[in-house]
């Protein structure tokens, strides 16, 4: 009772990358609250699942497995969410910000009368004093996101409603294994009990999901390559670049229409929007229609050439020089820095 | 046969492009009459996919339902002007500092009151929270089902809707009942400019409170003519229950705001030298920016 929840999203049979990452919160929340972590899977054909999620220092995976929990619709999570949510009293419950998390986070909260923040770019815990009632809190879970359209950083609580609920974007937090050894708890949930025919008044007629091959939205670290790279070959080093800082190679359009890099790699408007705590933009101009899919990272270097380019007015750092010069420099200053 | 009845859930929304220095208030809340307030840019997609269905089904008529101050009556107009057929402007004091669930709950009341609905749309989240919450919190509350990051109505009749979603991934075409809460998200189609007609027909609507700065020659032309009324609801005309309205209807606090502040940056010119380099290297992995 009383423990740290985690709603594991299934895609294809397979664990999202948002969920082993709030595992990884939710385990260090709850070492903080002195309390168990606890997590839910509920899909088809989950046979052996558990098994993933334990090393993350899970002490229970409850499971709901049947054939018309896959592919995901609202109502019958909800239903099993609530119904388990209503057994085992949670003070926190987490759920990736994505199309799956913010469709059922909101139904979960409204069904439960619990509050719930979207899109938290960072979780505590602490206290807080509530003057008026003249009442202390301790333990809460601060809920930290940016507000009005990135102008401000506001923490929410949640005093009196449990669970207090959040969801967190994809990338936002590292994803982490305590112990590939750690013993868990499997809870096989009766999911006959838990909907009702009502439930799947929704039908999915067709699905057409692509397998990203590659995850921009994910990289903590983007080296972008422009036209300016000149072939193909010369992206290369940004692999290696990329490799060498556990990040990705990311292109802006004009790269991508030469041919230098493929398709799913391209930043910018007609591209990925990308958010990453540091992008590399190599022989990119920046033009605005690339800068829209990228301004908001927290570190932007731009290598160049030209000292006139775009890209240098919302660069942190300006290398003027050639990027094949600079790219092995780099490299190699890196790993002569890094422990 | 029976109407086909459309509620199009809108907000009157702060531009946040614009935020200045004295749009919040002590408590944390944001002070909304210090920006420039405009329709939230999904809702005008929610609207958009709306219009679609009136066009597609005779007689189908739709209502722009928004919750905020006197001035939020903009929006409905604006709907109108767009095609909308009527529009309710639910407010109150009681209302201030809700969150979404507080929010969601009284326009579920509202709603409830307005009576047989076949569709609820909406946009799928406003630009000042980004929470995408209160489409799915109402469909809780009215006991509906949902289909969220909608694209795409692509048919629609009196018992079914089939629908395209746009997800982050891919895309899928789920059937839902009628009635059902949709959520549209920016991908869709942009939605119809305003219709000159429409201008001139709508220009003088006005909620009650509006009229009552107007003068008696409009009384009369609001009698003539009662398509110019908006409706106005207070809680007195929506049944709700005081407790789950505002600050104590909602679960979440905002217990801080630190302001971003933002300025021109000032890069650091680095030379492609050996020695630059390594500086730059050593101060990334000291900021934990990599490493």
């Amino acid at each position: 009772m009383n423990n740290v929840f985690v709603y594991i999203e299934i895609e294809d049979g397979a664990i999202a990358n948002v969920s082993f990452e709030l595992l990884t919160k939710g385990r260090s929340l709850a070492d903080q609250l002195g309390c168990q972590l606890e997590a839910v899977v509920i899909g088809s054909k989950l046979e052996g699942i558990e098994a993933q999620i334990y090393p993350y220092g899970v002490d229970v995976v409850h499971v709901a497995d049947d054939a018309r929990l896959a592919p995901y619709t609202t109502l019958p999570h909800t239903s099993i969410i609530v119904n388990l949510f209503k057994a085992e009293k949670p003070q926190v419950a987490l759920m990736g910000a994505t199309p799956i998390g913010r469709d059922l986070g909101p139904r979960v909260s409204s069904a439960l009368y619990s509050g719930l923040t979207a899109d938290c770019t960072s979780l505590e815990i602490g206290s807080h004093e509530d003057k008026k009632a003249n009442k202390i809190y301790e333990n809460l879970l601060y809920q930290i996101r940016p507000a009005f359209g990135g102008n401000i950083i506001a923490t929410i609580i949640n005093p009196d409603c449990r669970p207090q609920m959040a969801t967190v974007r994809e990338g936002v937090m590292k994803s982490e294994i305590r112990s590939k050894t750690y013993k868990g708890k499997l809870k096989k949930i009766d999911v006959a009990k838990m909907v009702n025919d009502e439930d799947f008044v929704i039908s999915i007629i067709e699905r057409h999901i692509e397998q990203k091959k590659v995850n921009l939205g994910a990289a903590p670290v983007i080296v972008a390559g422009g036209y300016g790279m000149g072939s193909k070959e010369n992206f290369a080093a940004l692999f290696e670049l990329a490799d060498v800082l556990g990040g990705e190679v990311a292109a802006s359009r004009a790269a991508v229409d030469a041919g230098f890099a493929d398709h799913d790699r391209q930043v910018g408007q007609t591209g990925v929007t990308v958010r990453p705590k540091l992008y590399i933009a190599c022989g990119i101009s920046g033009q605005i229609q690339h800068r829209a899919g990228m301004e908001d990272s927290a570190q932007i270097i731009a290598i160049n050439s030209d000292e006139n380019a775009p890209i240098n007015s919302i660069a942190d750092y300006v290398i003027k020089g050639e990027v094949m010069d600079v790219i092995p420099k780099m490299i190699k200053y890196y790993k002569a820095n890094s422990k | 046969m029976k109407t086909f009845k459309i509620i199009v859930l809108a907000k009157q929304v702060p531009d946040t492009r614009n935020v200045g220095k004295d749009a919040m208030k002590a408590d944390g809340t944001v002070n909304r009459a210090a920006l420039p307030a405009i329709f939230n840019p999904e809702d005008l997609n929610a609207l958009e996919q709306a219009l679609r269905v009136k066009d597609q089904i005779p007689g189908a008529t739709i209502t722009v339902l928004t919750m905020g101050p006197a001035r939020a009556a903009d929006i409905i107009r604006e709907g109108m002007f767009r095609g909308a057929d009527d529009g309710i402007l639910l407010t109150d004091r009681a209302f201030a500092g809700s969150d979404t669930l507080a929010t969601s709950y009284a326009i579920s009341r509202a709603i409830k009151k307005f009576g047989d609905v076949d569709l609820i749309v909406c946009g799928r989240q406003a630009i000042d929270g980004d929470t995408a919450q209160v489409g799915p919190q109402v469909a809780e509350k009215l006991n509906l089902p949902q289909v969220t990051y909608v694209e795409e109505i692509q048919s629609v009749n009196e018992q079914t809707i089939q629908l395209k979603r746009r997800l982050d991934n891919g895309v899928e075409i789920v059937k839902a009942p009628v009635p059902s809460v949709i959520t549209v998200t920016g991908s869709a189609a942009p939605c119809r400019a305003r219709n000159a007609r429409l201008i001139m027909k709508f220009k003088h609507a006005k909620t009650v409170s509006e009229r009552q700065e107007a003068n008696e020659d409009y009384v009369s032309l609001f009698n003539e003519r009662p398509y110019l009324n908006i409706t106005e609801w207070t809680v007195n005309e929506v049944e709700v229950e005081a407790e789950q309205l505002g600050l104590s209807g909602s679960p979440t606090k905002v217990k801080k705001i630190e302001n971003v502040v933002l300025q021109a940056k000032a890069a650091k010119k680095i030379e492609a030298t050996d020695a630059d380099i390594n500086l730059l290297m050593k101060e990334l992995i000291d900021s934990h920016t990599i490493g």
